[in-house]
């Protein structure tokens, strides 16, 4: 075999501003050409260790190395971030964040500015590059005109400029719509393929990077490498789940109907996992002897959007004609492509914005001519960030801002907070600066500030963007909790798994119309809806096929309902 | 929101958007020298229209920048009614006569020599705002970072104005949603609520967005070095344009302006224009 291009040996660092190691003799090689994924929940160390490759890692980030890494022959912690960007090429997690010319063409050529590259080369380079990742007809558009896979491509674009060898991607997926984040790791794969490069993705979305093949995977957990092997000998093995990581579904599915995964049948893709008769029967018996849930029955009528039509400027429309009606006590997802008008319904409903036409009713009053801070007792609105929210240093205080503007006497807010921090779970941590806590928690706190006003109903923009599976657990089994206590839940999402496991019901929005009101289901497995709105078909869906079973939908209903339970008894 | 308000740039086919931007800041910073070095009030009329006519050259019309325009009419004003408080004889002390048309109250009275004295004060200004709204309004965006090092200023500085100009959108937009979410929980920032607690809840929205900021001023550092930024003493630029012959030009007439604005003081030993004696 060639020489590795990237060797670890007994490696390990320790941020300067920590007690404690990162990471923990590290032994990993990597060759050329390969394309690895590196997995393991948050805070496991697998950003770091990504960090070490492109050299932020200690040059922008501090701390002691012992042990030795060698990247593209060099000793990457004795040399530096410019000789080592020269080699490798890191796409970062925020497309957005890490846009950094005023155009897309400034930005593709922004590391050929730094090498002094004179500019008819440049420009050269740029036309080319743009070509091989398809931007190139989108050269003069600025930022904010592109889409967030558009900008991606940008971010790509902007590294393969240097024929690096070693391409690096730090959570590709992270702020993408399914049908994008399937295009992204098709893209990986076709530059990889063209260039050769060796290809690092660092994600905890396990099947939605082995839409396309890797090589190995590498699982990260507490600083140290716990498996470096290939996805058939590790989906078939039980580490995923001890150690946090989402498997793939139709894993779960076989493992329900007790079809033992082996690495021999290839479980790393759906396509191509080797169920003989036996195993497929065994599917089917399960679907047979599975109780379909039962339905609840109907409150009444909480919100009702009618006809709702609405743009931001004169002469164009951002949402046409949208209605629907939401009952009491239910909780549900909105979901659709970015810019179809997700978070513009969410605005008309707090009040941040006014229809053109169409109403808005709450408990069938009309809600025109109410003040947001009117609606605010009624309507709660969680941003996707919680560091967007929370202005205050403590939590006490952050929960009960909200309050000061109300009538209430010093007790009974006294009351409301404590009751809201019991409730959410806060209350050990309630003179705690808000500083002091994860991310999750902080998530929690934003969300306790919301809930003290009282509201009916709450509005959730992306509860669990970026969150390992573990807080994604921890944040969607609270808000289920919030539901049962009889709090409405609306949640705009692009996370599948969310919607099905959390939400019967799915609002589909595509190009500013409100394509289709029905079951989750049918949101993740009508193939002309799910093309529409940038959605993903779910992989149980296929195995339903593939087993035979007659409807798929309704094996994917079953496997939804089961799986609750069995999480629900856990 | 008003047109333009926050003065940003207005693509046009003109001969003003043509030049460079390295010509363009090179003829704003000598055209304000001159400016600020003279009070003849014949060169400043003179540089007042010349900005007026190069303006409508530019194609931008007056009425796009309006907002700015009038908020930028009262300062003067301001300044104006504020070196006549502060010093209402100054024309008298720089002219030498006091010709007076209507006295006030105390020492303050208005004299011919003070109006005179105001005008030309206020030509200043006027002989160099439509310069500088056309550097602004006429410069591509993307040309700024390379025009300030065209001048010779570190590269570095002229990125952050890049930056800056790169990512005001994006803090102008995390405001916006910031200050919707904290009126969703019921703190109030409409005209409603008393100027002061107004203010109090405004805190509201600066916390979390001088934190939000924060975070991505480290994801972009963090993006600009991994691609090579600060690599060298220079850098080369996607955008720049080679000097040309129009740019030449631009920079002689404004250098032409300097020379009559300091020949003007020196021949006379004066910096004013004295048409009382």
């Amino acid at each position: 075999m060639s020489q590795p291009i990237i060797e670890f040996k007994d490696f390990g660092f320790q941020y300067n501003a920590q007690a404690e190691p990162t990471l923990h003799h590290i032994n990993l090689s990597i060759y050329p050409g390969e394309k690895v994924l590196i997995a393991g929940p948050s805070g496991s160390g697998k950003s770091t260790l990504a960090s070490c490759i492109n050299g932020l890692v200690p040059f922008s980030y501090p701390g002691t190395t012992t042990g030795s890494l060698t990247v593209a022959g060099i000793d990457a912690p004795h040399s530096s971030l410019f000789e080592l960007s020269k080699h490798v090429g890191t796409v970062l997690q925020d497309p957005d964040g890490q846009f950094i010319g005023l155009t897309v063409a400034e930005d593709i050529a922004f590391a050929l500015e730094n090498d002094q590259v004179p500019q008819a080369e440049m420009k050269k380079i740029v036309d080319e590059v743009a070509g091989l990742v398809d931007i190139q007809d989108r050269l003069t558009h600025a930022p904010h005109e592109l889409s967030g896979g558009q900008k991606q491509r940008v971010s790509l674009a902007g590294v393969m400029v240097d024929d690096v060898e070693i391409l690096l991607f730090d959570e590709p997926l992270a702020n993408l719509d399914p049908a994008t984040g399937k295009q992204t790791i098709e893209l990986i794969e076709a530059i990889q393929k063209r260039t050769g490069a060796a290809v690092l993705i660092i994600e905890h979305r396990l099947e939605d990077v082995l839409w396309r093949s890797v090589d190995r995977i590498i699982l990260v957990e507490e600083g140290k490498i716990i498996a470096d092997t290939t996805p058939d000998e590790l989906l078939a093995s039980n580490l995923l789940i001890e150690n946090g990581i989402r498997e793939p579904l139709y894993l779960t599915a076989l493992k329900y109907a007790g079809v033992s995964v082996t690495p021999e049948k290839k479980p790393a893709h759906i396509d191509s996992i080797c169920l003989d008769e036996a195993d497929r029967q065994m599917v089917c018996d399960w679907f047979a002897n599975t109780a379909p849930a039962v339905q609840q029955e109907q409150a009444e009528v909480l919100l009702e959007v009618q006809d709702v039509t609405f743009g931001y400027n004169d002469g164009q429309t951002n949402l046409e004609h949208v209605s629907f009606s939401v009952r009491k006590g239910e909780m549900l997802s909105i979901v659709g492509r970015n810019g179809a008008g997700k978070s513009t319904l969410s605005k008309l409903i707090c009040g941040f914005e006014t229809p053109n036409s169409g109403r808005i009713l709450l408990n069938g009053r009309d809600l025109v001519g109410d003040t947001i801070k009117e609606r605010a007792s009624r309507i709660g609105y969680v941003m996707q960030n919680p560091n967007q929210m929370i202005s205050k240093p403590m939590i006490w205080d952050e929960v009960e801002l909200g309050l000061l503007q109300t009538d209430l006497t010093p007790e009974e807010r006294a009351r409301r907070v404590e009751e809201t921090l019991k409730i959410c779970g806060l209350y050990p941590f309630r003179k705690w600066p808000v500083s002091a806590l994860s991310f999750g928690q902080k998530k929690r706190v934003t969300i306790a500030s919301v809930l003290v006003m009282n509201p009916e109903i709450i509005i959730l923009d992306e509860p669990t963007a970026g969150q390992d599976f573990r807080h994604y657990t921890d944040i969607m089994e609270f808000l289920r909790s919030l539901n049962r206590r009889g709090v409405t839940v609306m949640m705009i999402t692009h996370d599948m798994h969310l919607m099905q496991e959390y939400t019967n019901r799915a609002l589909v929005f595509s190009i500013k119309r409100l394509l289709h009101d029905g079951t989750a289901v049918e949101a993740i497995t009508m193939p002309e809806l799910v093309k529409a709105a940038s959605l993903k078909e779910t992989s149980l869906f296929a195995l339903a096929q593939r087993c035979g079973i007659e409807p798929p939908q309704a094996f994917v209903q079953r496997f939804i309902d089961y799986d609750r339970q069995v999480r629900e008894h856990e | 929101m008003s047109k333009n308000a926050a003065l940003s740039y207005l693509p046009r086919q003109s001969v003003v958007h043509r030049l460079t931007g390295t010509a363009k800041l090179a003829f704003f910073l000598l055209w304000s020298t001159a400016a600020m070095l003279t009070y003849d009030t014949r060169l400043l009329a003179a540089m007042t229209i010349t900005g007026l006519v190069l303006f409508s050259v530019s194609r931008i019309r007056l009425r796009e920048v309006k907002g700015a325009l009038i908020f930028m009419m009262i300062l003067v004003l301001l300044n104006l009614f504020a070196i006549f408080l502060f010093s209402p004889d100054q024309g008298t002390h720089v002219y030498g006569t006091k010709h007076v048309i209507l006295p006030l109250f105390w020492r303050y009275e208005i004299t011919q020599e003070t109006l005179f004295y105001l005008l030309n004060f206020f030509l200043k200004y006027s002989a160099v705002i439509p310069v500088a709204l056309l550097f602004i309004l006429a410069t591509n965006p993307s040309e700024f970072a390379a025009s300030l090092a065209g001048i010779g200023v570190s590269y570095k500085i002229g990125y952050a104005v890049a930056l800056a100009l790169r990512y005001i959108p994006d803090v102008q937009r995390d405001f916006h949603n910031i200050s919707q979410a904290q009126q969703a929980r019921g703190i109030d920032l409409s005209g409603k609520d008393k100027a002061f607690t107004r203010l109090k809840n405004s805190a509201a929205i600066l916390l979390p967005l001088v934190l939000s900021s924060l975070a991505r001023i480290e994801t972009i550092s963090n993006a600009m070095e991994l691609r090579g930024f600060g690599k060298h003493k220079k850098r080369s630029w996607y955008v720049q344009r080679p000097f040309e012959r129009r740019d030449w030009v631009a920079l002689a007439i404004a250098l032409g302006v300097l020379a009559l604005s300091l020949g003007l003081t020196l021949a006379k030993g004066s910096r004013y224009f004295n048409p009382f004696q």
